[in-house]
Order: C-alpha cells, then structure tokens, then sequence
C-alpha cells in the first residue's frame, strides 16, 4: 500500500495538487500520472501544495525537472508552495528556488499566476 | 561508546524503501544523533538504496540489498551491498539543473544529494560484490546545526 496521495482542486484556472505523506523511488509514478493528467487536460498552471508533504527524495523532485521545460513552452509554470523545512531543505540542496518559485502559501503561488496574468 | 551494528536485508524493490527509512530513522535516533542528521541519514540511504535497486539491479526485484548501519562513538556509517553491475564514479559528473531540466531527465540528483550529506563517500567492488560505504562524524553534524542556527 502507498503512504503518498495527491488530491486535486481547482482554483480558478489554475490546478492545485495537494500532496500527502512520503515522495520517493516507488511513489514517484503517482505525482508523475498527476502531472500528466494536468497537462491532458490542458492545465499548464500548476501550484503543488506541500503541506501534508512528509518527504522527498531526488525521485521526487526529478518529476518536477522532467515536467517543468514541457509546462513552461506551454505557458504554464509549476509553483512550490508551503513546503515544511525538512522538506524545503531538499529543494535548496539541489539548488531549486533558482528554477522554480518556491512560496509559503498556496494563496501566495495563484496569485502569482494572477498577478502574471494581468 | 562501543561500537553497535544494525542490519536489514531487502528485495531489491523500491516497495521497501519506506522500511529502509523507518530502519535508518530508529538507529539514528537511539545512537542520539541531532534531527536534522537523521533527516539527513534517512534521505543518503534511500538514493543509495535506489540507485542500487534501479541501476546496478535494472529495476529487477528478485536481488537482495543488504544494508548495515554502523554506529560508533564519533560517527555514523551506513555500509549497502549488492550484486549487480557496479556504479562506476569514474562516470559521474556533479549534476547541472538546468541541463537536466532542458533535457526533461528525471535522474542524475541522488548521487549528488548522498555527497552533499555525507562527509565520506566510498565506493568499492570486490568479486561479485559492491559496496557503498557512506560516513557522517558526529562532530561535523554538530558543527553544520550551530552554522545553521
């Protein structure tokens, strides 16, 4: 059974994807089908909510490199947003606040993509 | 202090990372290492053991992967084991996120991420078997939590 799940909800135009509990090796493929059923469904403006998110490791943030060109050509973007430290900490090793907007709210990445519409 | 060895042997599938997480994350803690060490230890075994299972094992799940954690007084080492094709460090280059971006790669991150935690990194191959030997001193850990505080 996978401890990972990622839940969606809509606001506005733009795709939220909740995750919840633990991003590696195994659990890599659900957030990647989650990814592509945004982008099947023409949803490029995409914000992960990493609240509930207790874990990643680089099988988790290479979905977000692997998916991230793809979103942008297509004028979408992925925004990072409410990571706990622990996890924050994996982002930053890596070097991804350089290519990703990494936020503290979900409220903070739509308006983003709001404010980028106007 | 005397030195304490903890061991777990897992089928070579990506299913078992979670027990190997739960394992490292309990002897690191009973060795009293600082949180966000364990956070550290606990991520170094999970891309070690990945790699292992997806590149030297091909994805196959009917290998075993042995893991030993190693405790001693001043330090924290976590030894894996496989049978399959050896990693070969000659190979690697310190990953560009950019590059792997433009190219849409997934890989390329662990090995980078067990180098950047650890403080000692050692790879060897001897007959059929290969080890990573992954080594964090107590004292570099401490010195990293006061930079961080």
């Amino acid at each position: 059974m996978s401890n990972f799940s990622v839940s969606f909800s809509a606001d506005g135009g733009i795709q939220v994807l909740s995750l919840r509990g633990e991003l590696d090796a195994h659990t890599a493929p659900e957030l990647e089908a989650a990814i592509q059923k945004c982008k099947d469904d023409q949803n490029f403006k995409i914000v992960i909510n990493g609240e509930q998110l207790q874990y990643i490791s680089s099988a988790g943030l290479g979905v977000f490199m692997a998916d991230i060109e793809e979103v942008r050509e297509e004028g979408g973007d992925i925004k990072i947003a409410a990571l706990q430290p622990k996890v924050f900490n994996i982002f930053d090793l890596l070097g991804f606040p350089l290519l990703f907007n990494i936020v503290d709210t979900v409220e903070e990445a739509v308006s983003l993509f709001q404010n980028g519409e106007s | 202090m005397a030195r304490s060895i903890h061991t777990l042997a897992i089928p070579s599938s990506t299913r078992y990372l979670e027990d190997v997480r739960r394992f490292v994350v309990l002897h690191a803690q009973e060795a009293d290492f600082p949180e966000d060490a364990v956070e550290q230890f606990k991520i170094a075994v999970d891309e070690a053991c990945t790699n292992v299972i997806e590149h030297a094992y091909g994805g196959q799940s009917n290998h075993e992967v042995d893991i030993a954690i190693i405790i001693d007084a001043d330090r924290f080492t976590v030894r894996i084991r496989d049978e399959g094709t050896p990693f070969d460090q000659t190979k690697y280059r310190e990953p560009d996120l950019y590059d792997i971006a433009s190219k849409r790669k997934k890989g390329g991150l662990g090995v980078h991420i067990i180098r950047r935690l650890m403080d000692r990194v050692e790879y060897r191959t001897r007959g059929q078997i290969n080890e990573i030997r992954m080594t964090k001193y107590r004292n570099a850990s401490q010195a990293k939590n006061g930079e961080d505080s």
